[in-house]
């Protein structure tokens, strides 16, 4: 890769720029006059010339000085936040401070490198300063508090919906944009060249010292709180953004108060890529009903709450004002976005991306490393020297005239290291996946199917004999759940239990569910992570006490599959009936399962699906 | 950079606000936990309590701010003072609220060797830590679910005991560190380990406003801090003030508020109704409810205020059930509306 645009001369950029559509320039342009205040960009894209044409076109704008620094993604925290500088403090003999790359950064920007990388922790202290504009540093001996205003460009590379900068470190920067589809020959030719909205450095000056004057007025304030709600963005981080983003774009123009045009740019740019479900104005409590696609005239026309304040009557009303948005964000929502949208898919795959999946464990001996922790050189840990040294520096005087009285401090140069100064690594490490298939074994479910999916344990097991994997089977029928197969790693063993699986009575869903929740619970307690593989049609028709009865089956399936959505479990619901079954896809939606109807589902399909629903392994 | 959105312009999370002041008045209570979605304002609430608090008396020479009228609470150097009858200096200064950032190393958590000193003089000192400022004020802790592990067990130790002990290398050093636990957290980003949990006293869970008039409003208020920080302080000051004689009205009222035979009998049944462990539910429910009646200027703690308090003292005690939903607030609120009708 690159590295950057840092030290792009800017004569190329004008051919890049045609890349970027005016939104995206835009963006640019808004991040150089307010990096703090806006906290930064996501870019989702490869190394792809679009993300460089944009970098390119920041740095171009940003005032002389200000820096951009790049952040890779395994940065530990004292390269992060700063610490004892180990050389200077020794040779001074006075504590020295090593800034830390935030701290360099302060007034600028910083840029992460492979975002979807980033650990929680590094996250954590990017929010912290994000949040406060402040790095309280607290570490090895030193306590300082710096001002550090920056603004965060990330640079994510991630390939599929899972993989992602995390949520709540995304969530806090106002822009963010995604790499243009690729165009075929004919669509390139006819777009429209972009009419580059031209800005130089000096109008990023004169846009920041403008900027505390800009007036947001009270409609468009209002417009913008409603689209939000509108388009299902929940969270009010958004809306703050958006309103500052507005008042950014009415000082980069030159305005002292924000315009209809500045409103509608701040919900496309920070609003529209945000947007949960489609303004459907009657619907818009139940994204599920799959709208038909409205005209954008009457989305949001009649939002109950909307209290516009007729005082003066200004020519366009809050209500206006957001319609007017509305429709300038539905000419903007991706094609992707909206057709997902329409099917009522509320985006809900976020629990991987907010790292549940492949949990990780600490762990002293092996993984990705993890910085240093102090302890003792035991169990095979190993030593972090650095870190060692690091902790024995300060001490150095003092042990050496501890010694002097023995004579044995000849060797003054040695830097005298003791047990207590023993810092150790720490690793981070995956932990193996249990799959547990919890299979319906009722007369309503086709027999057949229960050959399908003992074929598929068979072929998982033999993929997990290289993972290191483990498989669980739990079947349930008539009235009860059975343990068939306990978490195991041995394919005879499985082969031998799975090879009589009776079939036939009813279905008690509710149970089952009880089982695999406790069975998934014994798992993660065990050190691993659970992956809940439910095959079944959905149709409960015993309850908990074996009693026969659709409705308070129904009701009792539901009620047990909440725990699995509250604890975040990995689960995957596998329609087996001939026809999706409403009932399965309700119970999935519970359970915050994947829902998957596999009709013709044979043994191959079945173990490929579960292999991509499993975490990736490290 | 010396202003801090005000509290008092804290849009609606009445619950998490009366959280906040009840733990502030009554540091027995065991700090605040506050959960909850992605910008709520946690951060927000808990960064604003400081300018709220009334100063406090402090023995100036002590690096703990140790209170000059409490001798058996304070280090040992002041005890010693104070017992020998010496006055020592004092002065008034603001409570502290420390930070307690998420990549602090042990040793500026709970202090460790003076290393100016060590380097440049030779000489052994011990330089207080985080520990040491949050001693009589609070200590926040942001996202406290990714807070390393043994962190938070040095932290549970030294809440539990009201006491910082260092032994290291020939420094042994044991001094007060009494402060209130405050914790903010977005469940969704890691769980938070059950000892912990149930070291807060109380714990609260909040929400994005839905309505569209309390979301204008916060980013009515949002923007108009923004633009001009000082003048928004400023134009707030007057709520900020009655706030805080609130406050300190209800901390002196404290004691001698009356909690009569039933409310105690009623915070037992809650507490049996909805199986929490132990007694720590019985003893926060009513502390928190003293708390809340002394704020609110009652000379006795009644149902009303017992009904306030329960969801926060009592929803991260309730053991999980398989069967039911994680929100322990709905079994509360059930629970509530059986035993103490309205």
């Amino acid at each position: 890769m690159r590295s950057d645009a840092t030290a792009r001369p800017p004569d190329r950029l004008l051919d890049e720029l045609a890349l970027l559509s005016d939104d995206e320039a835009q963006a640019a342009a808004l991040l150089a006059v307010d990096p703090a205040g806006l906290g930064g960009a996501c870019l989702r894209s490869g190394p792809h010339p679009w993300r460089d044409a944009w970098l390119a076109r920041l740095r171009g704008l940003l005032p002389e000085g200000a820096p951009m620094r790049r952040l890779p993604a395994g940065t530990g925290d004292t390269e992060l936040l700063g610490g004892l500088d180990l050389t200077a403090t020794l040779a001074g003999g006075r504590p020295v401070l090593k800034t830390g790359l935030l701290s360099q950064a302060h007034g600028g920007l910083v840029l992460l490198a492979m975002a979807e990388r980033l650990s929680a922790e590094t996250a954590a202290h990017l929010r912290a300063v994000l949040d406060t504009g402040q790095l309280q540093l607290q570490r090895e001996g030193l306590a300082r508090q710096m001002e550090v205003s920056i603004g965060l460009v990330a640079l994510d590379e991630g390939l599929d919906e899972d993989e992602g900068l995390l949520p709540a470190l995304r969530d806090r920067l106002a822009f963010w944009l995604k790499a243009p589809q690729p165009l075929d020959e004919e669509q390139a030719l006819g777009r429209a060249v972009p009419t580059m909205p031209s800005q130089s450095a000096e109008d990023i000056i004169a846009a920041r010292e403008r900027l505390a004057l800009v007036e947001l007025p009270e409609t468009h304030l209002q417009a913008l709180c409603a689209t939000a709600l509108a388009l299902g963005v929940t969270s009010l981080r958004p809306t703050l953004m958006a309103a500052r983003v507005a008042r950014v774009a009415a000082a980069l123009e030159g305005h002292t108060c924000v315009g209809d045009q500045h409103a509608a740019l701040a919900a496309r740019l920070v609003l529209a890529p945000r947007a949960t479900r489609l303004p459907a104005s009657a619907s818009a409590d139940e994204p599920d009903a799959a709208p038909p696609p409205e005209p954008p005239s009457e989305a949001g026309s009649e939002s109950p709450e909307e209290t516009p304040p007729h005082e003066q009557a200004p020519p366009p009303s809050a209500q206006e004002l957001e319609e007017l948005m509305i429709s300038a964000v539905q000419a903007c929502l991706s094609p992707g976005l909206l057709a997902m949208l329409r099917a009522g898919q509320s985006l809900r795959r976020q629990r991987a991306a907010d790292g549940k999946a492949g949990a990780e464990r600490k762990n002293f001996r092996r993984g990705r490393p993890l910085g240093a922790v102090r302890g003792d050189l035991r169990g095979g840990a190993r030593l972090h020297l650095l870190a060692t040294l690091r902790a024995a520096a300060p001490w150095q005087r003092l042990r050496k005239q501890g010694l002097s009285p023995d004579g044995r401090s000849e060797a003054g140069q040695r830097i005298e290291v003791r047990r207590e100064d023993f810092h150790i690594r720490r690793f981070r490490q995956h932990s193996s996946t249990t799959t547990v298939f919890v299979v319906d074994a009722s007369g309503s479910s086709a027999l057949h199917r229960l050959a399908e999916a003992k074929g598929a344990v068979e072929l998982l097991l033999a993929d997990c004999y290289v993972r290191r994997d483990r498989v669980a089977v739990l079947a349930f029928r008539g009235s009860q759940a059975q343990l068939l197969l306990p978490p195991t790693r041995s394919l005879a063993r499985a082969k031998r239990s799975l090879a009589a699986l009776p079939g036939g009575g009813g279905t008690p869903l509710a149970t089952a569910l009880e089982a695999a929740y406790q069975l998934a619970g014994q798992i993660a307690r065990g050190g691993d992570t659970p992956l809940v593989v439910l095959l079944t049609d959905g149709r409960a028709n015993v309850a908990r006490d074996g009693s026969p009865g659709r409705s308070r089956a129904a009701q009792e399936a539901l009620a047990a599959a909440r725990p699995f959505a509250a604890e975040a479990l990995s689960c995957l619901l596998i329609d087996t009936s001939p026809q999706p079954q409403e009932s399965a896809r309700q119970l999935a939606q519970a359970m915050r399962a994947h829902y998957l109807p596999l009709p013709h589902a044979d043994a191959h399909k079945l173990s490929q699906a579960v292999r991509l629903a499993l975490p990736e392994v490290g | 950079m010396a202003y801090t959105f005000p509290f008092a312009a804290i849009v609606g999370q009445d619950e998490m606000k009366l959280a906040i002041l009840m733990a502030a008045i009554d540091p027995a209570l065991g700090g605040v936990l506050v959960l909850g979605d992605r910008g709520t304002g946690k951060s927000t609430a808990v960064r604003a309590l400081a300018r709220l608090l009334p100063p406090m008396k402090v023995i100036s020479a002590c690096p703990y701010q140790c209170d000059p009228a409490e001798p058996q609470r304070c280090c040992p150097a002041c005890q010693q003072a104070l017992n020998e009858g010496r006055k020592p200096k004092t002065h008034t200064q603001p409570v502290q609220v420390v930070d307690l950032p998420l990549g602090a190393t042990e040793d500026r958590v709970v202090g460790a060797l003076d290393l100016e000193r060590a380097l440049s003089q030779g000489v052994k000192a011990f330089e207080p830590g985080l520990l040491a400022r949050a001693n009589r004020g609070f200590l926040y802790i942001d996202e406290v679910n990714l807070l390393e592990d043994h962190l938070v067990d040095l932290l549970i130790d030294v809440a539990a005991s009201g006491e910082n002990v260092i032994e290291r290398e020939g420094l042994s050093i044991r001094h007060p560190a009494r402060f209130v636990l405050v914790g903010s957290g977005n469940p969704e980003e890691g769980e938070l380990r059950p000892q912990l949990l149930d070291r807060f006293g109380l714990s609260v869970e909040v929400k994005t406003p839905e309505d569209l008039s309390s979301r204008v409003e916060v980013v009515r208020r949002r923007e108009a801090y923004e633009r001009d920080p000082a003048g928004f302080c400023a134009e707030w000051e007057k709520d900020a003030e009655k706030l805080r004689r609130k406050i300190s009205g209800a901390r002196k009222r404290l004691q001698a508020i009356d909690i009569p035979e039933q409310a105690r009998l009623r915070a037992s049944q809650l507490c049996m109704a909805l199986g929490t462990d132990g007694l720590r539910g019985d003893m926060t429910l009513l502390r928190a409810a003293r708390a809340c009646a002394a704020l609110e200027g009652h000379t006795q703690v009644n149902d009303k205020h017992l009904r306030r308090v329960a969801p926060p003292a009592l929803r991260h005690r309730l053991r999980r059930h398989v069967l039911d939903d994680t929100g322990s607030t709905p079994r509360i609120e059930r629970v509530l509306a059986e035993l103490m009708p309205v």
